[in-house]
């Protein structure tokens, strides 16, 4: 006896739900991302404005100058949505946790030069509170943001800066034994050292910025753009020399979130700048307006790290990299 | 008179994306969809390009990946750092 075994195929109704569709262009099979992100933000059918703000609607597209006719074309280019991005930062932190615990194990830190291991408490462990001003940057971007495509995003980088504040803090505790005096005197470095009252200044206004995307600009594209080059590079580059090597791994992660995080500002600066001449004009504005505080705000830091000479040096190098970015993003960067 | 060489997927959130870059790069490629499982037939050879795939999933992406999602393939097998190319030799 045969037996003839024969597949059915069944074809489903609908590849996926139809407001994807619709922007698809077509039912076919969307990725999660796609369908985690597209059209998710409610549009209408709000009853009240919010006493919080009588202006404006819950999500309102008018919170910022910016317009654009499809909030969504504002697109991840990491298509992060929950399982992507939490997968993708768990894989970086395990490296981050084996960094931190090679470094422990072999009291690399010792080997840092006295004079370099005050410069390094006095650059790298203030940052924490910049990183937290970032947290609550971007926090605020996606309150008042409009479309998950760019909202989603940003609180994802939100949780990154908590989780870089959280690096530094512990170096901070590895740099002391534990004791927590490093962190102390950061705090107070952060509060009433001149060289950083510059930063703690803009890293404040940028805080109520009326347009969110405005804020989008000075947070993603100014300050982290010269910082984290300035602080993880150049400032690093100069450690070296003297015993720093072990810091660069514990940092590693910024390095490699800086790059990714690039990815996502480019794609949505770029795609905004392009919707039209408004727009660009707009960012332009924001973009030299911002990037010049934050270049004058990082100079006497950098001075103090690497001397009157290399200081500034450094700072340019990173603005002029940064103007490059905004050009080829199609910003007029002046 | 030219031999097939196919590959056939998974048809996952995963793969959907090589079968999309599969049938971007090979022109005249076959694609059988299958319950649970997608069969890609072309003539002579058959390439699966890493740029093609990482500009689809965003993120970097090696070739070996590909096994994950792979059921069966007919060819020989030239693997690369870049590509995954199947052929008659």
């Amino acid at each position: 006896m045969t037996i003839d075994i024969k597949t059915l195929k069944v074809e489903p109704r609908r590849h996926t739900f139809g407001h994807i569709a619709r922007r698809l262009g077509a039912d076919k099979p969307a990725s999660r991302y796609e369908e985690g992100t597209l059209d998710l933000q409610a549009t209408t059918n709000f009853h009240y404005k919010p006493l919080w703000d009588v202006e404006h609607w819950h999500f309102d597209e008018t919170r910022t100058a910016i317009r654009m006719s499809d909030w969504y074309a504002l697109r991840d280019p990491r298509q992060y949505y929950y399982a992507t991005y939490n997968i993708a930062r768990a894989n970086q932190y395990q490296a981050t946790e084996r960094n931190f615990e090679f470094v422990e194990k072999r009291g690399l830190l010792a080997s840092l030069t006295p004079e370099w291991r005050d410069t390094l408490s006095f650059y790298l462990l203030p940052l924490r509170h910049v990183e937290w001003g970032a947290n609550m940057n971007c926090t605020d971007i996606c309150d008042r943001g409009y479309g998950t495509a760019i909202t989603a995003p940003c609180i994802f980088s939100a949780g990154d800066h908590l989780a870089m504040a959280q690096i530094i803090g512990r170096v901070g505790l590895m740099l002391d034994g534990n004791l927590g005096n490093a962190l102390d005197a950061a705090k107070a470095a952060w509060m009433d050292a001149p060289e950083w009252q510059g930063l703690r200044k803009l890293v404040e206004d940028s805080f109520v910025i009326k347009d969110w995307f405005e804020q989008f600009v000075a947070q993603n594209l100014c300050l982290d753009g010269l910082i984290y080059p300035l602080v993880y590079t150049k400032f690093e580059e100069e450690g070296r020399a003297k015993g720093g090597t072990a810091v660069t791994m514990l940092t590693e992660f910024m390095t490699d979130w800086f790059a990714e995080h690039s990815r996502w500002v480019d794609s949505v600066i770029k795609t905004t700048a392009a919707e039209s001449p408004e727009n660009k004009a707009l960012l332009s504005g924001w973009f030299s307006a911002w990037g010049r505080a934050a270049s004058e705000a990082l100079t006497p830091l950098a001075i103090r790290v690497l001397g009157a000479e290399k200081g500034p040096a450094a700072v340019e190098a990173c603005v002029a990299t940064l103007k490059k970015r905004a050009t080829a993003l199609g910003l007029a960067a002046v | 008179m030219p031999r097939i060489v196919s590959i056939t997927l998974q048809n996952t959130d995963d793969a959907r994306p090589i079968i999309e870059a599969i049938t971007a790069d090979n022109a005249d490629c076959t694609v059988h969809s299958y319950p649970g499982i997608v069969k890609i037939d072309r003539d002579d050879s058959l390439t699966v390009r890493r740029s093609s795939v990482e500009q689809r999933i965003g993120r970097d992406w090696d070739p070996q990946e590909l096994h994950l999602s792979m059921v069966s393939m007919a060819g020989n097998l030239d693997e690369d750092d870049d590509y995954f190319n199947l052929s008659w030799s």
